[in-house]
């Protein structure tokens, strides 16, 4: 276990994995999200709620699986900076991606993003005269939905979320290619369709969470 | 053709350097890249000044001597051709040319064009090798190795340590040569029984001699003159995760 701690592959697959979980994480987490078009999302959160050992359990994982992710992503690059001390003149990059370059800075908005996020909806102290917490629906449920819609109408904290899924199609449109790559999943004859279901991940995933600030701002969500 | 072409002078490896602005005239398309520079190099030593000096030795293709950055891109702007084997035809009369050394923090300069790629035998001398007993020539097809690996091998060996995958890596890695070495031996019978040992110490030794890290983005593949895919570098991430997996 040391030993993959400082070999160059084995962060590469510490990397892909704690990466990995943050995709399912990520993917589930928009799932639950859209129950706010059918109006579910106050059901959703109670029955979420419902289980505190569990919720904590995998709050807990989930912070160790960010640090680790975070951790060896800032080891990594500042190992790759030191590797290439002078720049070039004149460079011309052929096959490298701008979201395969910016791993560090659109990981580092990110970062920020779940601060943020974790303030403004878990802690939900951005607005707390409509925190869910305080505002019962009618069925006697946090009013999650009335806070999603309440927020969101702002157009700051939309523009927020925008960035930050900006941030997330970048990472996820170099990451969940990267990681077939690192996990040695990848051969001449797959690569091309690995590439482009990387894309199409990354789109999807950003279409999906940015659809709710743009469904509020316009009114959709009720 | 006349060229304008800013080449990096660097006296020596503690020597700042500087791009310096030289004019190539009456230069034929017929001639190789390096033969434009000999041209230029003449004309330096006839007027009194230091010749520009760059690494060359078989020039055809298959030392991996040459090691020039040609307007941004290692090995210049044809694809999968060496210095050497770059043809003026490929520039056009006027055109403005920057020539860069490798740059890599284990590629220090020696001076104008060269740097020392020893740390890539130091990769090699890590594990790059077979050091079990394979007694003598065995008869033809008396060890029988699939066509499909025997390809593989060969397509992984004609890697020519050149460093030019290092030269385009964002990171300064040098995990394409690696993973062309480890992959080369691991297909074949005789490499097969240290594979395991192998792409440990050869990695270890690259992040040891100052190379970064493979982040995937296949620049490396784009500029490499052999055509050595990134897949072998997939390949090299199996090894390592099979090796880590037996470990005993």
């Amino acid at each position: 276990m040391a030993e993959l701690t400082r070999s160059t592959v084995g962060r590469k697959i510490f990397m892909a994995l704690t990466g990995w979980m943050m995709i399912l994480f990520v993917a589930v987490h928009l799932l639950g999200n859209t129950t706010v078009y059918s109006g579910w999302i106050n059901a959703y959160a109670e029955r979420l709620h419902a289980l505190p050992p569990l919720l904590w359990a995998y709050r807990l994982f989930m912070s160790v699986v960010v640090t680790v992710h975070i951790f060896f992503g800032i080891q990594l690059t500042l190992e790759n900076r030191r590797a290439k001390p002078a720049p070039y003149f004149v460079k011309k990059h052929l096959r490298a991606t701008f979201a395969g370059r910016t791993m560090i800075w659109s990981g580092t908005v990110i970062g920020g993003f779940l601060l943020f996020h974790l303030v403004h909806f878990t802690l939900q102290l951005i607005f707390p005269e409509h925190a869910a917490n305080r505002n019962m629906d009618s069925a006697g449920r946090p009013d999650v939905l009335g806070m999603v819609i309440y927020s969101f109408q702002h157009l700051a904290v939309s523009c927020i979320y925008g960035i930050a899924v900006a941030a997330l199609f970048l990472h996820l449109f170099h990451g969940v290619e990267s990681s077939f790559q690192s996990f040695g999943l990848q051969s001449d004859r797959t690569q091309r369709f690995i590439v482009r279901a990387g894309a199409v991940a990354a789109t999807v995933v950003a279409s999906g969470y940015l659809s709710i600030p743009i469904a509020a701002l316009l009114g959709i969500l009720k | 053709m006349d060229l304008f072409l800013y080449v990096w002078r660097q006296s020596g490896p503690e020597d700042k350097g500087s791009l310096e602005q030289y004019q190539a005239r009456d230069i034929s398309p017929d001639m190789s890249f390096l033969e434009m520079l000999d041209e230029v190099n003449e004309e330096l030593t006839r007027e009194g000044r230091e010749p520009i000096a760059f690494d060359h030795d078989c020039r055809e293709g298959i030392c991996g001597s040459c090691s020039q950055v040609i307007n941004g891109i290692p090995h210049g702007p044809q694809e999968k051709t060496t210095v050497c084997q770059l043809h003026m035809r490929h520039f056009r009369d006027g055109d403005t040319i920057y020539i860069e050394p490798w740059r890599a923090r284990a590629f220090p300069v020696i001076k104008d064009l060269i740097v020392d790629r020893s740390s890539l035998d130091r990769i090699i001398q890590a594990g790059g090798y077979v050091s079990v007993h394979t007694g003598g020539v065995p008869d033809a097809n008396a060890v029988l190795i699939p066509k499909t690996d025997a390809e593989k091998a060969m397509d992984a060996a004609e890697c020519i340590g050149c460093g030019a995958c290092v030269a385009a890596c964002p990171n300064g890695s040098a995990m394409l040569f690696t993973a062309a070495k480890v992959t080369h031996l691991a297909m074949l019978p005789q490499g097969r029984v240290e594979a395991a040992r192998r792409v440990c110490v050869m990695t270890e030794a690259m992040l040891r001699e100052g190379f970064g890290n493979c982040s995937n983005h296949y620049e490396c593949q784009s500029v490499c003159p052999k055509g050595i895919k990134v897949s072998f570098i997939a390949k090299l991430n199996r090894e390592y995760l099979k090796s880590v997996a037996d470990k005993p």
